[in-house]
């Protein structure tokens, strides 16, 4: 063997180590990251902690219940907006599409997929809190609604492109609509990936703060009703880890743990059910 | 009853009931026809009217400041002086720190998935980090906090001792800077880089492959001289993508980066960035004009964003021959 | 028939005494030979106890049906099998006598170099093309050397005047058969001793493909050819010796014209007459 080819060979496997060095920092983040919060995070967590209202800086035994149920407010309105219009733009792209319209209608989606969570909560903000003059949970679930259009949409599109023509012609063959086509062939068909693009969307906006500092801001209390601020858990880690109270800091672990979990447990979830349902196609 | 008064009643009745019947069904067409346009117009609509919000409500601002908003250093709220240049330089330089972080990990992470790493474990490891993606920013910021800064700090002598001649790493640290900031945003982005390069390196065809093994070269030289390059377009892409996400990341940016509005040569200073600074002060802005520059920032960021993506879409669409919403 | 076999052996410089039924003796080493060599795609096994032994600078041919091995066994000799996740080669195959195993697997691969069935160009210039191998194994010295041999290629590979004027063009701007002609030059750069071509006409017309078949027959001179073709006319043609597999095994080995007017076995029979193809 000639210099050059040992060179050329210890080359060879030093690059290829290396990249099998990055991948495994990559992921040891991951690991990293998830037993880190684990650990701090799991282990504080307490009963108070899903029930209590939060406490006057001191006291100790605070929660975050109102936080976890301003949560689950905020995404529910951002469900009700961002859903129908994403997933009815997708059926819209995918069974009407090929036009310039929906060229242009594709690119914005991805456009407005891009934009900072931050520039949509100055939107909202603009659009409902400068005229009604307060923090509302409604603008705050505009914002996220807002972000998960362009989430739902795509994914909707997708997955009922994937479905083959000739589910559609064996419909209409029979004398159905091209709606009742749709209605009652494809979007069953394409069911499983809809429902996952929905439940990642949700999970994207789950953790999203930004959006939030000045639409539904936060609260101390419970918020009843929209027009009112309300806490949320991203918005409570937040507050939470920059200020310099031991207790408070406990806390925002105690939240990152459960916000993270959710957000995993879903993401698992999506994947589990689209993998499967590859499965029972073929 | 006579024929005439019977036929053409019940010749009528069934035509006529068949013609509503047609018309119920293409009347069932056109609503949702109409429905998901108007679904899908929304999208345009929604879009344009953010780019308008935002221009109008800045107009205070750039009526006050025009062009120069964007290269004055002066950040004084209290003085009426409002300047971008602080954030725009914070801005850039986490996100160029980010990317050269991140791009030569991610690429190399992204040759070993696509490359070396048998499917199933490929397909396994490619899962573990998208979810990496899904990790919300203000959870890595609470990571980057009580982890990272204090990780910083303590490297401080070593930094200094090693890259300490370098005006990058001089002054004064306290943890909170520019270079956590940096470091963040570059785990952060990482994912994405991986995710997409893979795909794209998955796509190019193995006869380019073998046609390089088949002259003699070694693995590494095949994948770097011939696979790569062909994966060229679609791995630039998932580069300026990445750039996007960082532009625009605003809690773990926030919550290490020091929030002060300087400019300094040195990366251990801290630093501020725009969405850092609307998140920070949007509640605190007394007075329209305030509150008019920092949506100008708003606008500032939104079309920096606007451009990055719109690059970063073309390069990818027209290697792997779709766009995907992540 | 004894014969024919015999012209062709004594036309060169090698005397290797040759019976018409069975299996070409050797006199000499062979160039490149297989010893019990068994393949597996992970549990299904492709190739089947083969054993063969090629000789230096003769061309030869595997013919046989579709999917009967005779692509997976080109690909063993030059160990291009071994890109294939969960493949598993189980005998020998010797180059000059060495294992293949126990070589350098780059250094292998740039002895025995392969064209494949599709034309397969990088996204370079011509010249970058054919250039490429040169540069990685560093047979180049200075820029007047790599011109001089690249321009070389291309004159073995019966493709320099077509191109002279314009190397530096994209390689996609040649037409299919002059493609595979670069693809040939670009094989031949790096100076192999053994030339794979695994069906390497199959998707050209006929006037690419008699340019190919001259090319092979001027190439045997200074190179070892083995050439998987479907077109049994096409080894007919070019070939000194061929093999027929069916079903993963090497069913007959002989000089061409045995294998086509007398073959000793049935099935080799069966196919070459076209009672299944």
């Amino acid at each position: 063997m000639n210099v050059h080819l040992i060179r050329r060979k210890a080359v060879n496997v030093a690059m290829l180590s290396l990249t099998g060095v990055c991948t495994v920092l990559a992921v040891g983040v991951l690991f990293f990251i998830l037993g880190y919060l684990v650990w701090n995070g799991g282990t504080s967590l307490s009963w108070n902690f899903f029930t209590k209202l939060p406490t006057p800086v001191g006291e100790a035994g605070g929660g975050m219940a109102n936080a976890i149920v301003g949560s689950a407010k905020l995404l529910l309105l951002a469900t009700l907006i961002g859903v129908p219009t994403g997933f009815l733009g997708g059926v819209y792209l995918a069974e009407f599409g090929g036009t310039v319209f929906s060229s242009i209608v594709r690119y914005t989606t991805d456009l407005l997929n891009g934009v900072p969570s931050i520039v949509m909560g100055i939107f909202a903000y603009t659009l409902i809190v400068l005229p009604q003059r307060h923090f509302s949970a409604l603008a705050g679930g505009i914002a996220l609604g807002i972000m998960m259009i362009p989430i739902t949409l795509r994914s909707s599109e997708e997955f009922l492109r994937a479905v083959p023509m000739a589910l559609r012609e064996a419909a209409m063959a029979l004398g159905a609509s091209k709606t009742t086509a749709v209605v009652t062939v494809v979007i069953p068909a394409a069911i499983h990936g809809i429902a996952t693009g929905i439940m990642l969307a949700l999970a994207r906006v789950a953790g999203e703060t930004a959006p939030l500092l000045f639409t539904a801001f936060s609260n101390r209390f419970w918020s009843p009703g929209w027009r009112q601020p309300t806490a949320s858990l991203p918005v409570m880690i937040y507050t939470y880890a920059i200020a310099p109270y031991e207790d408070w800091h406990r806390q925002a672990w105690s939240a990152a743990f459960v916000l993270l979990s959710l957000v995993l447990i879903v993401n698992i979830l999506a994947r589990v059910i689209l993998s499967r349902n590859r499965h029972v196609r073929r | 009853m006579s024929s005439s008064l019977v036929t053409p009643a019940s010749a009528r009745l069934p035509q006529g009931r068949a013609r509503s019947f047609r018309e119920r069904l293409k009347a069932g067409d056109e609503a949702a026809y109409v429905l998901t346009l108007a679904c899908a117009a929304s999208i345009v609509l929604v879009t344009a009217w953010l780019a308008f919000e935002l221009w109008k409500n800045s107009a205070l601002s750039r009526h006050a400041f025009g062009w120069s908003f964007l290269f004055t250093k002066t950040w004084d709220p209290v003085a009426g002086q409002f300047g971008a240049l602080p954030f725009i330089y914070g801005t850039l330089v986490t996100s160029a720190l980010a990317l050269l972080l991140a791009v030569p990990l991610g690429v190399g992470a992204a040759i070993f998935l696509a490359e070396l790493a048998p499917p199933r474990i490929s397909d396994a490891l490619a899962f573990l980090i998208e979810l990496l993606a899904a990790v919300p920013s203000v959870i890595f910021g609470l990571l980057g906090i009580f982890i990272m800064v204090p990780i910083l700090r303590s490297a401080e002598p070593w930094l200094k001792g090693a890259l300490g001649f370098l005006p990058l790493f001089q002054g004064p640290f306290y943890g909170v800077s520019l270079l956590a900031a940096g470091v963040v945003l570059a785990i952060m982005i990482v994912p994405f880089i991986i995710s997409i390069s893979r795909e794209v390196l998955l796509a190019v065809p193995s006869d380019q492959r073998e046609a390089a093994l088949a002259v003699g070269a070694t693995r590494w030289e095949s994948t770097w001289d011939i696979v790569v390059p062909f994966a060229r377009k679609g791995i630039m892409g998932s580069i300026f993508l990445a750039l996007a996400r960082a532009l625009g990341e605003t809690m773990a940016v926030t919550m290490v980066i020091g929030n002060d509005p300087k400019i300094s040569a040195s990366l251990l200073a801290p630093g501020y960035s725009i969405a850092a600074v609307i998140a920070n002060e949007f509640t605190e802005a007394t007075g329209d004009l305030y509150l008019s520059a920092l949506i100008e920032l708003g606008l500032v960021l939104f079309a920096l964003t606007f451009v990055i993506n719109g690059v970063a879409r073309l390069l990818i669409l027209t290697t792997t021959g779709r766009g995907t919403a992540q | 028939m004894q014969t024919n076999a015999k012209v062709i052996m004594e036309t060169e410089s090698t005397d290797i005494p040759v019976d018409a039924n069975s299996a070409p003796k050797v006199g000499a080493a062979p160039k490149i030979a297989a010893r019990n060599l068994n393949f597996y795609y992970g549990d299904l096994q492709a190739l089947y106890g083969i054993g063969i032994e090629i000789f230096e600078k003769r061309v030869t041919a595997f013919i046989g049906p579709s999917g009967c091995g005779k692509s997976t066994f080109l690909r063993t000799l030059n160990r291009m099998n071994e890109t294939v996740k969960n493949s598993r080669v189980e005998g020998q195959v010797l180059l000059d006598n060495q294992d293949l195993h126990e070589l350098e697997v780059s250094e292998v691969r740039r002895r025995v170099g392969m064209v494949f069935q599709k034309s397969n160009p990088f996204p370079k210039s011509i010249f970058d093309n054919v250039a490429y191998g040169l540069r990685i194994n560093g047979f180049a010295h200075g820029r007047a050397d790599l011109q001089a041999r690249v321009e070389e290629s291309l004159k073995r590979a019966a493709l320099w005047d077509e191109v002279k004027d314009k190397l530096h063009d994209s390689a996609y701007s040649l037409p299919g058969g002059q493609q595979q002609r670069l693809c040939i030059a670009r094989a031949l750069a790096v100076n192999p001793e053994v030339l794979l071509l695994d069906e390497p006409c199959s998707a050209l017309d006929p006037i690419a493909t008699s340019k190919i078949e001259d090319l092979i027959f001027h190439l045997r001179d200074s190179c070892t050819i083995v050439i998987v073709t479907h077109n049994m006319q096409q080894a007919a043609r070019v070939a000194d010796f061929t093999g027929f597999f069916l079903l993963g095994k090497l069913i007959e080995f002989d000089a061409t014209p045995v294998i086509f007017k007398t073959p000793a076995k049935k099935e080799t029979e069966d196919y070459v007459t076209g009672r299944f193809g």
